[in-house]
């Protein structure tokens, strides 16, 4: 049945965003703290589990994969929604400290990366 | 033409998934026939999506993009953070538990790395621009981390509007900046396996950015940066207002 799977994404989506939210709560942040993170570490390990046991049907793949294939369409009609007008509007400190911040991060991406391939090889 | 509005207002959601599947169709035509499939169908989608949202913005005033349109209201349901959320958890069915393990401490070390390269960044940037007060200092380095992170550590520590205003607008334009970027800085920086795009996630952390980034530049890589990404602001928040400030109310001594 595919609702069991739209069933178990939204169980664990409720459970770590909740977590999430409580775990903000405890560290006295006004944020969720990394709840899709561990809502994503729980469908993983409930996918394992249900691998493991036999009972990964293809109705409760149908249904996760139903939405993860969503997710570029989604990210368009996020895309859609943005302040762009605002964002370019800023002014020059604005586009400055955006710019610089991605190009540093990326530098230390491609540093990160080529010592780890180093590294391993 | 006013009963066709009204259709499209009153089915919102709808209406959302066609103009999207729209989008998404005509912007696969164009990287198929004008760039020869050089630049992926879902990086000039994202960005046809930029674009109206841009229109959206001087049509309205607005600011949610093409959202502020009645007819086009939906679209703020299928990409608000409820829907996306949901299917950034649904990605993760496809990841692989040995590379993620494998990787989690990396992408631990990016994620402290990602918070303060883009802090300390955004601080120098404001400091250059004239601000000295460590509020608005704080609260625009924090605004470099993402735009959520930005306003929460304003709030915390009593920034003015205008700065909250600035703040938001770096981790916004952050955010779109790497959500176009990323397809094309991909090949240079090594983002074409499981650690590198946890790495990636930890250091640009901004999800909307992340994610969307790597859906345009390779779709498998999605959940492995969102993984590491979605602690970000987390992460950002909880520091912001505390460490962060005090550290650089320390250097301006007010």
């Amino acid at each position: 049945m595919t609702i069991y799977g739209v069933a178990l994404l939204a169980i664990c989506t409720l459970i770590g965003v909740g977590l999430g939210d409580l775990l903000g709560m405890a560290l006295h942040v006004k944020a969720n703290v990394g709840g899709v993170g561990i809502a994503m570490v729980l469908l993983i390990s409930a996918r394992v589990w249900l691998a493991h046991t036999g009972a990964l049907s293809a109705g409760i793949k149908l249904g996760t994969e139903f939405w993860a294939t969503m997710y570029i369409p989604i990210v368009v009609a996020m895309a859609a929604q943005q302040n762009v007008l605002s964002a370019a509007g800023g002014g020059p400190m604005v586009i400055i400290a955006a710019v610089l911040t991605v190009a540093a991060c990326a530098a230390v991406v491609a540093l990160i990366s080529r010592i780890d391939k180093g590294g391993r090889a | 033409m006013s009963f066709l509005v009204e259709l499209l207002t009153k089915q919102g959601l709808i209406t959302a998934f066609a103009v999207v599947g729209a989008i998404i169709y005509l912007s696969h035509l164009v990287s198929k026939y004008l760039t020869g499939g050089r630049i992926h169908g879902s990086a000039i989608a994202i960005l046809a999506g930029l674009g109206l949202a841009y229109a959206g913005g001087v049509i309205t005033n607005g600011q949610k993009g093409i959202a502020d349109i009645p007819m086009f209201a939906g679209i703020a349901l299928l990409g608000g953070n409820l829907l996306r959320d949901f299917a950034i958890v649904a990605t993760a069915f496809e990841v692989d538990v040995v590379q993620a393990r494998r990787a989690g401490l990396l992408g631990a070390f990016a994620l402290g790395l990602g918070t303060i390269i883009p802090f300390v960044i955004g601080v120098a940037v404001a400091r250059f621009y004239g601000y000295t007060d460590a509020v608005s200092l704080t609260t625009i380095g924090a605004g470099a981390i993402t735009y959520i992170v930005g306003p929460v550590t304003g709030a915390a520590i009593g920034a003015s509007s205008p700065v909250m205003a600035l703040s938001i607008g770096v981790g916004v334009l952050k955010a779109i900046l790497v959500m176009i970027g990323t397809p094309f800085i991909a090949p240079y920086i090594g983002l074409d396996n499981p650690r590198s795009a946890m790495t990636y996630g930890g250091l640009m952390g901004t999800v909307s950015g992340v994610t969307g980034g790597l859906a345009a530049t390779d779709p498998k890589l999605v959940p492995y940066g969102a993984l590491i990404a979605t602690f970000h602001t987390g992460v950002g928040c909880l520091v912001g207002p505390s460490i962060l400030y005090f550290t650089v109310r320390a250097f301006t001594g007010g």
